[in-house]
């Protein structure tokens, strides 16, 4: 039923804002990547051998324990120690089978972790504490651009992540499309995905990197080839101009304020590189590395307190009056 | 050895029974009083330390569980924020691994082994003394940093960088690392005095395959600390160094790696999980002879399997880093070591089982603890083979499912034949029994308890929860398990509350002992409950693998020792024959004055690298008081 339901929701969720649709797909068991898959079908299949194992194991103890019972102890003699011997080396000898048939599966299914095929899109994905950096990488220079916690890809093609830790070590995992690699400071690493079907994917850091790691977030957006275009197109543009006096006086506020020393907005004199580039933030479906839904409410309370929402985090608070925070979260919010 | 030339020597022979005990009893008494209990070095009183110490962390590791299951019962909880919780679990996983797991262990051994080999003290007592004494600072270092909120709050691996300079900043990641030093050197001395005391004081005849299977599972033990600690020592020096003075082993931005640290940190860290494990399966095969009525099947079987694993748990550690970007075919080389780990666990089970099918067991708690390891400890083992495969573990590794495995491994696989053999030991320890129907109670509780904790984590797992997260969004399908989960942790708790509330009260009010209340085959059953402070009148001759049961009108002794000072036999390393009269060394208050000014010194260098220079002083003093020749029989011999 759920699944069902999950399907359903599939192809509403391309449209719908995140929110409103039940499930956000994190599950190595609910998979609709190409490794993911592979890896579903492995882990399942070495899950009921143990299972079976198990059972074996306790049926064999229930036995042991229930057939003398109440009998008087006798002294060991040697027949009895000689089968038992043939049944131990026996069962042992299973043992060294069952794992070596699982040695070599795992061997074989290794190179499921590399998705095979051409690629052309390359991405790189920063870990930073406590967000995801993303710059994507065309074949040309100017086809380059950053964007942040939100992946899109598109669907049924290779796409490979070049995964680099600037601070900690973090761990890069969605696993409704793949198994998880590190992103370790000072070594770069490459995972490759593809989507099978188009859904939005949640994935979460999931390697211990200090106060905010459990609000570590990002979706993987796999959509068809044509509207994933529409949306490398609209990212390549700077930012929208401000349409109306508010958002004009909110791109003022946040080129006046300290905003601007860590946040980047592509045509504005805001350049900063420590936070999230935000020149289409307001396209976004989360913000805050997927904590809250974007509106404009959401990023007035981010904004007006980001150490309550998210202690520890680098954001700091800085003071603005009511009609600074309406302005600013109105301006962003507009920079679709 | 030359005889003392100046007093007349009194030994065993020369003097009747009564005597011969009264004198035994003075010259290896340890006079009551602060002074007295302060200077031991009784093996049996440092024994008895260790495992209540251990006990005391382990229920304060306990409560911590209790504090972070509250918290994850519902999604964005706020009742511990992520600096408060962060600092909890890495005290959880620090204080079960390094001041409950591994010295409760070796503190089971410091009182069992000598009387399971049949000597008279551990060799190197007042080592001994020192280690007990550098453990319980090592432990309230770190309780107190805790709380005053400065405790740990990097993981219980502390990987680097987030422990470095950089970004662990504060002293909480220095807390961590000096705690670990206090406890490697509490654990490598524990681990000197068991390889010599079993391989030189074991009682004549005791031949290497007449040695009980918990005794050579710590020998083994002993030997995995000896050659893993190295690379801790390594790594937490180096880890200090780059926090205090600056050096750079762990900084990629000034040619450091952050992987070595991984390296160093699980080539000690992986077969830590065996020097807990391999105690506890020792415990098993020697405890469950009285309770299936016959000899462990396989001895032979049971010995090179705990050997076995121990060597192949050098071979393991790149497991824990598979999803690191190491090179694949490397991996894969791991993966088989990994798995081949199943061989040896697969034989002790086997051969557990075949013990229990031929026996006519006895269903009193200690039997039902090793029912309940033999089932959790399965699926331990089996997740173990499961995480062992690199595609498996990339979707698994660090998430809920490894916490479910590590837990199933360490509770079902060690904690319950410790809980198992505290019921079974217990008697010998104290004199008196624990009550059976609280025992019984006490399990189940623990067992349903501990299933219905730790099993629905492996689903949350792959389910995508990752591990060491403080909280989880409400709108992710993780909330009803968790819920779950932390009302099932009311029951495991409860279990353990009763177990404590029987071990309070037995101690008290318990029925009193017999010398051999299980009818148990080795040598600490030959003494009585609880053993004098020489542990034998007369060190015992052994015949077989089960003296007791084998000589079942009193076995034999050897004599010929002192009385009027403390003697010992040394014996051959494998033929156990005997080769010497030794001295074993007196109380002395001086192992705690050494441990003092060592603990002076190692705090003292979290704050500032002078501390190694000027703190060395009162150091060397110590020792030198120790070691200083005072005229004692055991300098003159």
């Amino acid at each position: 039923m759920i699944r069902a339901a999950r399907k359903a929701c599939s192809s509403a969720m391309l449209a719908a804002p995140l929110a409103g649709c039940g499930g956000n797909w994190q599950s190595a068991l609910d998979v609709y990547g190409t490794s993911a898959i592979s890896l579903k079908h492995l882990i399942i299949l070495i899950v009921a051998v143990c299972s079976l194992v198990w059972m074996l194991v306790l049926i064999a103890l229930i036995a042991a324990l229930w057939r003398s019972r109440d009998a008087r102890p006798v002294s060991p003699e040697p027949g009895r120690e000689r089968r038992m011997t043939i049944a131990v080396t026996g069962a042992v000898v299973a043992t060294v089978l069952i794992i070596g048939t699982f040695t070599v599966m795992s061997f074989v299914a290794t190179r499921a972790l590399t998705v095979a095929g051409q690629d052309d899109l390359t991405i790189r994905v920063r870990g930073l504490q406590w967000w995801w950096g993303l710059e994507y990488i065309g074949p040309d220079p100017s086809s380059r651009f950053e964007t942040a916690n939100e992946i899109h890809i598109p669907v049924g093609r290779k796409v490979r992540l070049k995964l680099e830790g600037l601070d900690v070590i973090h761990s890069f995992w969605v696993p409704s499309l793949a198994g998880k690699q590190d992103l370790v400071p000072g070594r770069p690493n490459e995972l490759t995905i593809r989507a099978e079907h188009a859904g939005i994917y949640r994935g979460q850091c999931a390697e211990f990197c200090g106060m905010q790691h459990a609000h570590m977030s990002l979706l993987v957006i796999a959509e068809p080839q044509d509207d994933f275009d529409k949306w490398t197109a609209t990212q390549r543009q700077t930012a929208a101009q401000p349409a109306d006096e508010q958002t004009a006086a909110g791109l003022q506020t946040f080129l006046a304020k300290p905003c601007a020393a860590c946040h980047t907005i592509r045509g504005t004199a805001a350049v900063g590189t420590t936070g999230p580039d935000l020149t289409h933030v307001g396209n976004r479906r989360t913000i805050a590395a997927g904590l809250f839904e974007t509106t404009r409410g959401s990023l007035a309370a981010w904004i007006a307190d980001p150490q309550t929402i998210k202690p520890g985090n680098n954001m700091p608070m800085v003071p603005l009056t009511p009609d600074e925070l309406r302005a600013v979260s109105a301006y962003l919010a507009s920079l679709k | 050895m030359k005889p003392s030339a100046a007093a007349p020597e009194q030994r065993d022979i020369d003097v009747e029974r009564a005597q011969l005990t009264d004198a035994l009893a003075e010259t290896w008494k340890t006079p009551s009083g602060l002074w007295g209990a302060l200077a031991t070095v009784d093996h049996k009183i440092i024994g008895r330390r260790y495992i209540f110490t251990a006990f005391v962390f382990l229920a304060l590791g306990g409560v911590l569980a209790a504090l972070m299951r509250i918290q994850l019962a519902q999604p964005e909880a706020r009742l511990l924020g992520p600096d408060r919780y962060n600092q909890i679990f890495t005290m959880h996983g620090a204080n079960m691994m390094f001041l409950f797991a591994v010295p409760v262990m070796e503190a089971v051994a410091v009182y069992l082994a000598p009387l399971m080999v049949g000597t008279r003290n551990i060799a190197f007592p007042r080592l001994n003394a020192f280690s007990y004494w550098i453990y319980l600072a090592g432990g309230a270092l770190l309780w107190i940093a805790f709380a005053l909120d400065m405790g740990p709050d990097v993981g219980w691996f502390a990987y680097v960088p987030l422990s470095g300079p950089q970004y662990g900043t504060g002293k909480r990641a220095d807390i961590w690392a000096q705690m670990i030093t206090f406890t490697e050197i509490s654990a490598l001395a524990v681990a000197v005095e068991l390889v010599v005391t079993i391989f030189k004081q074991r009682a004549p005849g005791m031949t290497l395959d007449r040695i009980p299977v918990f005794v050579w599972a710590m020998l083994v033990t002993s030997f995995l600390v000896i050659m893993a600690m190295p690379a801790i020592v390594l790594a937490s020096t180096s880890l200090i160094l780059d926090r205090l003075v600056g050096t750079h082993f762990y900084n990629p931005a000034e040619g450091g790696d952050v992987l070595l640290w991984q390296h160093l940190f699980w080539f000690f860290g992986h077969p830590e999980v065996y020097i807990i494990f391999l105690p506890a399966v020792g415990m098993v095969s020697t405890m469950i002879e009285p309770f299936a009525r016959r000899p462990a099947f396989g001895y032979l079987g049971l010995v090179m399997a705990l050997i076995a694993t121990g060597i192949l748990a050098f071979g393991l550690w790149v497991h824990h880093m598979f999803v690191a970007g190491l090179p694949r075919l490397g991996d894969s080389f791991f993966t088989a070591s990994s798995m081949a780990i199943a061989i040896p666990a697969g034989i002790q089970i086997f051969c557990w089982l075949a013990t229990l099918w031929d026996g006519r067991p006895v269903f009193k708690s200690p039997l039902l603890f090793i029912i309940g390891f033999i089932i959790t400890f399965v699926i331990g083992g089996l997740t173990g083979v499961m995480v062992a495969s690199v595609p498996f573990d990339t979707q698994v590794h660090d998430t809920y499912f490894v916490v479910a495995h590590f837990h199933y491994v360490l509770i079902g696989g060690a904690v319950f034949p410790l809980l198992g053999a505290v019921h079974y030991w217990f008697p010998k320890l104290t004199g008196r029994m624990m009550s059976e129907a609280l025992g019984q109670w006490s399990f189940w509780l623990i067992f349903v308890g501990f299933n219905a904790t730790f099993f629905p984590m492996h689903i949350l797992g792959l389910e995508g929860m990752p591990r060491r997260i403080y909280t989880y969004q409400p709108d992710l399908p993780w909330h009803g398990l968790n819920l779950f989960v932390s009302v099932s942790a009311v029951i495991l708790t409860a279990g353990f509350l009763l177990f404590f509330i029987n071990v309070m009260r037995s101690a008290r009010f318990g029925e009193i002992a017999l010398d051999n209340p299980w009818d148990a085959p080795t040598l600490e059953w030959a003494t009585t409950s609880p053993p004098p402070s020489y542990n034998f009148a007369m060190i015992p001759v052994v015949g077989s693998l089960h003296p007791v049961w084998d000589d079942r009108d009193g076995l034999p002794v050897a004599d010929g020792l002192r009385t009027d000072r403390r003697e010992l036999i040394v014996t051959t390393l494998a033929t156990a024959e005997p080769q010497a009269r030794e001295a074993s060394p007196q109380n002395s208050i001086w192992p705690l004055w050494a441990a003092i000014a060592t603990t002076i010194m190692l705090i003292w260098s979290i704050f500032s690298p002078w501390a190694v220079v000027w703190g060395s002083i009162p150091a060397a003093v110590a020792l030198i008081g120790w070691f200083w020749p005072k005229g004692t029989p055991e300098d003159e011999s």
